[in-house]
């Protein structure tokens, strides 16, 4: 039984004041996915069936490389602000919750580093 | 002293006090596409990596986009990106305040739809037309 009153015990568990940046963000990164996924599926299209030399090759352009790497920054980002949302919907048990935030973070960022890996890869070899 | 206990207050409705409609349906399945579209990047991703590495990690993972379940897997994939990326059309659509009345509304939740369906299949039928 606790002592403290209902007010006490509710202050401080409000608004992180990050709700807007949050929304605002997610569709920043919504609204650059756009062209960047577009661009990406039309790369994807074009490389049915080549072989590794040939898409080395195409990453080899400057252009792609950086529209490539820039989509997936975007999509990662947007990826880690929407599964935040899934997981603070959902799962309500703070260890638990604690532990999903962790991972969504640190997945999207081992993914973003391994795209980048393989972009640069390919950009920077002869 | 003040009352510690929490009242016994009604709750809201909850998901099964209403008929399933369209737009709650789609909903849903925007959540959905983008939590599969979460794991389905790695798809990508293991693509470009394998082929940064070498040729048979490359070949590992051509054999399996080239296998009947990789190809289930991928139009799955393109389905859930392309049905997500105009799910958030109207997202973008709604933000600016314009289309919140239920004809538009009805509308949009089928074009989203059918729309990426049919975008879909006009993808892969592209795809199959290009590939040598």
């Amino acid at each position: 039984m606790s002592m403290r009153t209902p007010l006490s015990r509710a202050r401080g568990l409000g608004s992180a004041r990050t709700g807007t940046e949050h929304w605002w963000l997610q569709r920043v990164t919504a609204i650059a996915n756009l062209p960047l996924v577009l661009f990406m599926i039309g790369f994807v299209v074009a490389h049915l069936g080549a072989t590794r030399a040939e898409l080395a090759a195409s990453v080899h352009h400057p252009i792609v490389a950086i529209l490539l790497a820039a989509a997936f920054l975007s999509v990662l980002w947007h990826m880690r602000l929407g599964m935040q949302v899934i997981i603070e919907d959902y799962v309500h048990t703070p260890a638990l919750k604690l532990a999903a935030l962790l991972f969504n973070t640190f997945f999207t960022l081992l993914l973003g580093v391994a795209a980048l890996y393989a972009i640069i890869t390919m950009a920077l070899g002869t | 002293m003040s009352e510690t206990k929490p009242a016994a207050r009604p709750l809201s409705p909850h998901l099964q006090i209403y008929r399933p409609m369209l737009t709650m349906m789609m909903s849903i399945l925007h959540r959905i596409t983008g939590a599969a579209l979460y794991a389905g990047i790695l798809l990508l991703i293991w693509w470009l990596v394998a082929a940064a590495r070498s040729d048979t990690a490359f070949d590992t993972a051509q054999a399996f986009f080239g296998h009947w379940f990789g190809r289930i897997v991928l139009f799955g994939f393109s389905w859930a990106l392309i049905h997500h990326a105009l799910g958030g059309l109207r997202h973008l659509l709604w933000d600016t305040g314009r289309g919140f009345d239920l004809k538009t509304v009805e509308w949009l939740a089928r074009a989203n739809l059918i729309g990426a369906i049919a975008l879909t299949i006009l993808l892969w039928v592209i795809g199959y037309g290009v590939m040598p």
